[in-house]
Formats: structure tokens, C-alpha cells, sequence
């Protein structure tokens, strides 16, 4: 008998299923993304980025950035803060209940931190321990509330405070997720470098901003050319080790400000309903370091797009 | 017991299968050694600048994140495809006892794939890469590639049907399953990614899903194939068993088509979940691969020295197997371990590209090779040499990086540690492996210098022959008159 055509078949099936699987299925879920909003404040996330930061894309994708340079920040899980909204009205047994939920704390510095809504009680807690204390405390009337909090080696690093989702690339062509990690991951670095400027000096010289960088140098992006009557204004400010010789002055080319535009606009940290996460306020402490209070920043007021 | 090595068995005539293929795979494969040694000097000044970030800044062409690419599409769509399918085709003329169908279009169609790899190695060279993983070359350069895969595709599938030998031998399975994937895969992935973009990450999942399939499925199907027809022919014994293998064509086909989206992937998490389950079960693969070498070689591996042909394909077959079970360790490690981003994923794929199907590929060739021109390789010590530059490099290359990467990723996973630090960490881990680099292309060197002066002495030789025949006619002529 002959298998032949029966084997043929059953190949063909196999490899349209996988066709099926993680082309189509994929495409047609992510494909047709919308823009979503945040959580809580509803902003339209994402926005396009401006057209310099595409242009800045497409240097980004010309020079292989991506072989060094992931944008995916991961998240292992999430923990949990409670963070007091609403001392309300009957102090003392606030304060008693603070106290029984976080014991370190003496009464005088319930009674300040109270003062100061909203403020971390407990960090970086389970779920179950952020929902018992919330229950406690609010038995007296206060409000406190826990929040989500994103962890994991990457979001400790400070590379992002929650991961990154497919809606972060809604609008970018092509995508650059990177699979490596030569050098830092990118998802947040406009939040890190919110400077332009230091994106040039970097990216002219990087072990003359970051010391014993190994990035290597991207010189063919500036034009290096005589001072001329008048200093140009855009002429970049070098020091330390990378210097030119007098007389000159190096100057970035339209790619380099795009590409620097384009790193600023690397900013994949808002709030969503798939990656959620309340304000962190102050840097991520680690996991380890839990019941401890924190009242650094309880002055500022939440909003859902602080980073660390 | 004789061992039929390619340089007894091809002192003497070639069969039509040979001579039909003879022009054809002489383009294809003397092109992709072209290739070969192009990649790996790219590759090479690519990994100078973890020694020294400062050398050649200045050209933008040869940024790290040009060469880098340049060279690895080079090796992939520069040497292992043609040769890959240079070798498909003489497999499936000689397996089917037939000639190769479509010689004269095969030489023009293998001219062209070699321009269009040309165009593309200079696109990526110049800033035109379409940042998307083995898929760089821009569209002028796939052009050209996929209009010489519809010549090589249709060959194939040609000298295939008109086999006069009609029963089947299990590389034939392998290699035409192979020969329908290619185009589908890589028009699929071309269109989804460059011609009508899909929108946002979807495009990387294409991304992801082709390179999966290309480097564990597709190189699997023909550097197995290859191997698995290699074995019984230099072993003058029977494939232990031809059950074994269809069992691996059928692993590869259902789970290793699934594989390759990274964990941390920022896509809807059953993509990933679903990509760890069948990288695991595909590791079905890599045992029954494993069982057939072992078996086929009644577990006596010191046979594998007989022949440098097997000392490849055993090397091959080896490397398959770990770096697939690599690959499973990297999906199983646990959640905050981001090894598939640090070297160990280089080390991986490396040892699957190179370390599996180059090796394989080395072994077709110097077994094929010296059928087609009816005598053995000018420099046959070489041969040998070459495997034991190429093995060794592989090893330096891959167990340093696969080490530096567990290294990196512990490190990574100490916020403490400053990432300047994390980098610094990986640097002499890097360092030996370039010395690996530098061995396997001192290997390809002599590779190139056997096809070189072979060539010579096949063109020599025609001419040679044609001046006695020139000359005899004269002399009867002068008879004559
Ligand atoms: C060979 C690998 C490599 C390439 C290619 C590379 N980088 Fe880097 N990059 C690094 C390393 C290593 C660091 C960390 C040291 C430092 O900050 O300079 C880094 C750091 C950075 C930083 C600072 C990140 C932070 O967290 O402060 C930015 C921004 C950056 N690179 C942008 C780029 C851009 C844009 C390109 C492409 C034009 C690029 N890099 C290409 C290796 C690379």
C-alpha cells in the first residue's frame, strides 16, 4: 500500500496548523489592538510618537541598536502596598490600627505620617496581607487602599515599573524588541535620560558620559568641522575624553537629533488593565525588604504615571 | 567491513545523477563558500569591538549593528541555504536514480541567489535592513533570492517526480517537506513583516516564528535528511531505523513548528506558554536523532573516524541534540531568569547553526563534491584538519558564551550589581570565544582553498582532454591526407 500521498497530507496539515496557530491567530489578536486607556486616569495610551522620534526609529533600526539593546522589560509578579488615602475622622483608632498592622511604627510617627494622605503603610506585601490590613484599618473609618506593584530583576533595575505589553508598539514600524542584552534594556529610557542632550554626548562618546562604557562610538552620526565666526549653538558640549581639537567643533547630524528624539520618547510605563500598577512612589525597594514603611515622597500627590 | 569513504568511492566514474548536477551545484556551493568566509569576517569584526568598542567606529557601515546582522545573513542565506539546497537537489537525483531536472536554469538560478544575497549583505551593510531578525535583507535582495527559490523550489520538485526509483528512503521525506516550507515560511514572514506589514508586535511574532522554523525546523529537516542519508552510505549498513526517523520528521513538523516566541515576549501570554510546551516535546526530536546515531553506529563511535564526512555529521548530530536541550533549559528556567536575552541564547543558537547544520553541511559537501568531478580533493589532509579547527572552534566559541550568559544572568538578577558591571562580567567569557571564531575561519580557508584548486584541476582537466582529442583528430588528419 502506498503511504505516499496519506503522509504528504498529514505534513501539509502539520505545518498549516502551525501557519494557523502563530501567524493568523497572533495577527488577528494583537493586529487589531486599538488604543487603549490607562487605568485609573483614562488617558489614550498609546500615543504615536512625534515624527522626528519615527525618523529616529528608522536610525535606531538602520544601525542595529537592537542587537544590544532589548525593549522588554519582564515582570515575574506583582506584590502589594497600602497606602492610606483618607485618615478619617476618628484618629485614635487609626492610629491604634496602623500600629497593629505595622508594629514599627511608634504613635508619633503614625500621627505624622497620617497628616501627610497618601502615604505607604506597608510595601511590597502579598495580596492577602495588603487586603487583611485594608480591612483593618478602614474598619475605623479611614480609607486605605492596597496598590499593585510590579516585580522582578528588570523592574528592581529600574529599567521600567511594570512589563512591557504589546500596546507599548502599537505604532511602531517595524518593532524592536531586541533579543539581547548587551547594553541596558531601552523601554524606559526617556524616563531615565529625559535629556536629549546627554543622548548626543552618548552616543558621540559613551564611555565619556557613562564611564567604562563598552557601547561603541557613533561618530559618523555628528559631523566634526571648523569653529566658524560665531560657535554654532548645536555644537555639542564634549569634556572628560572626548574632546576634538581646537578649532573645531562637532556638530550632530539630523540623524543623530532624530535618534535622540526617539530615545526620549522610549517611555512604556503607563498604567494599563493587562499590565497594571499602582504610583510607586520613591524607587522599588526589593522584595525582601517588606513590612518596612515608606514616607519618602507621601507628599507628592499619586498620579499613575510617576516613575522611579 | 569497507568503509566507502567519498575518496575510494570517487576515484572512478560519476553517475548521471553527478553529472547532471555537476554545473549546478559547482555555482551553488563554490558561492556559498564564497559566503562562508565572508560571514565569518564580518562576524569576526564584529566581536573585535568587545575587545576594542573604538575599532572601525568611523564607518558607518561597519557599526556592530551592521556587521552583526551582515555577517550572520551572510552564513545563513549566504552558505547554509545553497548549500543546503544544492545538496537537496543532488540527494533527491541520486536517491531517485534519475538526473537533476532543469540543469542550465539551476546554474542561472543559483547565479542569481548569490546576487541577491550580494545585494542584501550590501543593503545591511548600508543601513538598509529591515530590523527584523534573519530577515534583514531588504526587499531588493529577497527578491531576487525567492525568484532563484522558485528555479531551485521547481527543480526539486521535478527531479522528484521523475525518479525512476519509486520506493522511498526516509531523507526524501526531510528533504521535501523542506523544499515546501522554505517558500512558505519565508513568504509568509516577507509579506507579514515588509510588504503588508501586520500592525505592531504581530510583526515580531512573525519574526519569531520564522526564525524558529527556519534554524530548528527547516535546518533540521535537511541537515537530518542529509546526515541520515550519510550514515548508512559511509557505515555500509542500514539506517537503525528508518521508523526512528520518521518518528523525528513528525516531532519537527507538529511541535518544532511552534516554537521561538521568547518568554518575556510582550504579546498575549498563551503565545509564549504554548511556545514553552512545544519546545519541550519537541525534545522528542532530539532523542530520537540521538538513538539513531547511536544505533546506527551499534554504539561504536569510534567509527566515526573512518571518514571526515562522519566525523562531521557525528559532530552534527551531537550538537543538534544539546542545543536543543538547551533550548529546552532556557524555556524552563524559572521566572526571573532572562537567560534567552543574555549569551547563553547566542551560545545556543550558535551551536544549532554552525555547530549542527553548518557541520552537516560540511560533511554533504566533502562527500558530494568529490562525486561530481570523479576525483577526490586535491588537499584531502585538509579535510581533516578543517573538521578539527571547526569543532574545536565551535566548542570555544559555544561554552564560553554559554557559561558568560548564565554568569550574566545571575548577575542581571542582583539589582546591586551596576549593569557597567553586569557588561564587564561577559567580556572574557566573550574574549575565548573569539578565539573560537578565529579557528573556524581559519577552517573555511582551507575549505575554500580544496574547492578552489578542484575546480582548477575539473576545468584543468576538460582541457586536457579536449587538446588530446583536438590533437588526435589533427594527427588523423594529417594521416589521412
Ligand atoms: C555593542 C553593543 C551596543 C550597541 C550596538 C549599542 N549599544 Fe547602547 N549601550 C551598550 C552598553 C554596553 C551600554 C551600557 C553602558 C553605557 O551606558 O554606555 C549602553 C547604553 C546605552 C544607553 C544608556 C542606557 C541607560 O540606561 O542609561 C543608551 C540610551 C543607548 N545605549 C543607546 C544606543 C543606541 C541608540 C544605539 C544604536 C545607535 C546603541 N545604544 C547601540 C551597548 C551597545
Amino acid at each position: 500500500m502506498n503511504y505516499g500521498p496519506l503522509v504528504f497530507l498529514a505534513a501539509f496539515a502539520a505545518l498549516a496548523a502551525s501557519w494557523f496557530g502563530f501567524v493568523l491567530t497572533p495577527h488577528l489578536q494583537i493586529g487589531h489592538l486599538q488604543q487603549t486607556n490607562t487605568v485609573p486616569s483614562g488617558v489614550s495610551y498609546p500615543v504615536a510618537r512625534s515624527g522626528l522620534a519615527q525618523q529616529g526609529l528608522q536610525v535606531y533600526r538602520a544601525n542595529g541598536c537592537a542587537y544590544c539593546h532589548s525593549q522588554q522589560v519582564a515582570q515575574t509578579g506583582t506584590l502589594f502596598d497600602l497606602v492610606l488615602t483618607n485618615p478619617g475622622t476618628n484618629q485614635a483608632s487609626t492610629v491604634a490600627a496602623i500600629q497593629s498592622i505595622n508594629p514599627r511604627l511608634s504613635q508619633p510617627e503614625v500621627l505624622e505620617i497620617i497628616g501627610k494622605v497618601p502615604v505607604h503603610l506597608l510595601t511590597m506585601v502579598s495580596k492577602s496581607t495588603a487586603e487583611a490590613a485594608a480591612k483593618t484599618v478602614n474598619a475605623t473609618g479611614a480609607n486605605a487602599v492596597p496598590w499593585i506593584v510590579p516585580i522582578g530583576p528588570d523592574i528592581q533595575r529600574g529599567w521600567g515599573s511594570r512589563r512591557t505589553v504589546a500596546e507599548d508598539f502599537l505604532f511602531d514600524y517595524p518593532v524592536l524588541p531586541g533579543s539581547q542584552r548587551i547594553g541596558p534594556d531601552l523601554s524606559n529610557v526617556g524616563v531615565r535620560q529625559p535629556d536629549p542632550g546627554w543622548h548626543l554626548r552618548h552616543l558621540y562618546a559613551p564611555a565619556s558620559v557613562v564611564p567604562g562604557s563598552t557601547m561603541p562610538p557613533y561618530p559618523f552620526l555628528f559631523e566634526k568641522k571648523k569653529v566658524g565666526r560665531v560657535p554654532s549653538p548645536s555644537a555639542l558640549p564634549l569634556s572628560g575624553i572626548a574632546t576634538v581639537e581646537d578649532g573645531y567643533e562637532v556638530i550632530p547630524k539630523p540623524e543623530a537629533l532624530a535618534l535622540a528624539e526617539y530615545l526620549v520618547s522610549l517611555q512604556a510605563y503607563a498604567p494599563l488593565f493587562n499590565a497594571p500598577l499602582s504610583v510607586a512612589l520613591g524607587k522599588p525597594t526589593s522584595p525582601t525588604e517588606t513590612n518596612s514603611i515608606s514616607i519618602s515622597g507621601g507628599d507628592k500627590a499619586p498620579s499613575d504615571i510617576s516613575m522611579p | 567491513m569497507s568503509s566507502k569513504s567519498a575518496f575510494q568511492t570517487a576515484t572512478g566514474d560519476s553517475l548521471p545523477a553527478d553529472i547532471s548536477c555537476r554545473w549546478p551545484l559547482f555555482v551553488l556551493l563554490s558561492g556559498a563558500v564564497f559566503w562562508l568566509l565572508a560571514g565569518s569576517i564580518l562576524t569576526l569584526i564584529g566581536t573585535i569591538k568587545f575587545h576594542a568598542p573604538d575599532f572601525l567606529a568611523e564607518p558607518a557601515w561597519l557599526t556592530y549593528g551592521r556587521v552583526r546582522p551582515a555577517g550572520l545573513n551572510a552564513m545563513i542565506y549566504g552558505f547554509c541555504l545553497p548549500s543546503a539546497l544544492g545538496l537537496t537537489l543532488w540527494l533527491l537525483a541520486r536517491l531517485g536514480r534519475t538526473t537533476l531536472a532543469g540543469a542550465i536554469p539551476v546554474v542561472f538560478g543559483g547565479l542569481l541567489w548569490h546576487l541577491g544575497v550580494g545585494a542584501g549583505v550590501v543593503g545591511v551593510l548600508s543601513g538598509d535592513a529591515t530590523g527584523f531578525e534573519h530577515l534583514e535583507f531588504p526587499s531588493y535582495a529577497v527578491a531576487m533570492i525567492a525568484a532563484s527559490y522558485l528555479v531551485l523550489g521547481v527543480a526539486g520538485v521535478l527531479t522528484f517526480r521523475q525518479r525512476a526509483e519509486r520506493g522511498l528512503f526516509v531523507t526524501q521525506w526531510f528533504l521535501l517537506a523542506a523544499i515546501f516550507w522554505f517558500p512558505w515560511i519565508y513568504s509568509t514572514a516577507t509579506i507579514l513583516t515588509s510588504v503588508y506589514p501586520v500592525r505592531g508586535m504581530a510583526q515580531a511574532v512573525v519574526g519569531w516564528w520564522f526564525s524558529a522554523n527556519l534554524i530548528l525546523v527547516w535546518f533540521g529537516l535537511v541537515g537530518l535528511g542529509i546526515v541520515f542519508y550519510l550514515l548508512p552510505r559511509l557505515l555500509d549498513r542500514e539506517l537503525e531505523s528508518h521508523y526512528l526517523a520518521m518518528f523525528v520528521f513528525w516531532m519537527l513538523i507538529l511541535f518544532g513548528t511552534w516554537t521561538g516566541i521568547p518568554k518575556t515576549a510582550p504579546v498575549p501570554a498563551w503565545i509564549p506558554m504554548m511556545s514553552k510546551v512545544t519546545t519541550v516535546l519537541a525534545g522528542l526530536a532530539l532523542l530520537g536523532a540521538a538513538l539513531i546515531l547511536h544505533r546506527t553506529l551499534g554504539a561504536d563511535y569510534r567509527l566515526l573516524s573512518t571518514d571526515p564526512s562522519l566525523m562531521f555529521a557525528g559532530f552534527a548530530v551531537a550538537s543538534f541534540v544539546i542545543a536543543g536541550f538547551m533550548g529546552i533549559a532556557e524555556v524552563l528556567s524559572g521566572a526571573s531568569s532572562m537567560l534567552h536575552l543574555s549569551w547563553y541564547a547566542t551560545a545556543r543558537s550558535w551551536l544549532q547553526l554552525y555547530g549542527f547544520f553548518a557541520m552537516a553541511l560540511f560533511a554533504g559537501i566533502y562527500y558530494v563534491w568529490p562525486q561530481l568531478t570523479g576525483r577526490p580533493f586535491p588537499l584531502p589532509r585538509l579535510v581533516r584538519l578543517h573538521f578539527w579547527l571547526a569543532a574545536s572552534g565551535v566548542m570555544l566559541a559555544v561554552i564560553p558564551l554559554a557559561v558568560g550568559g548564565i554568569v550574566q544572568d545571575g548577575n542581571h538578577a542582583n539589582p546591586e550589581m551596576a549593569f557597567v558591571d553586569v557588561a564587564k562580567g561577559t567580556l572574557t567569557f566573550l574574549r575565548i570565544s573569539s578565539i573560537g571564531d578565529v579557528l573556524t575561519l581559519a577552517g573555511h580557508f582551507l575549505l575554500a582553498l580544496n574547492v578552489l584548486l578542484a575546480i582548477g584541476a575539473f576545468c584543468w582537466d576538460r582541457v586536457r582532454i579536449a587538446l588530446r582529442t583536438a590533437t588526435i583528430e589533427l594527427q588523423e588528419q594529417g594521416v589521412n591526407s
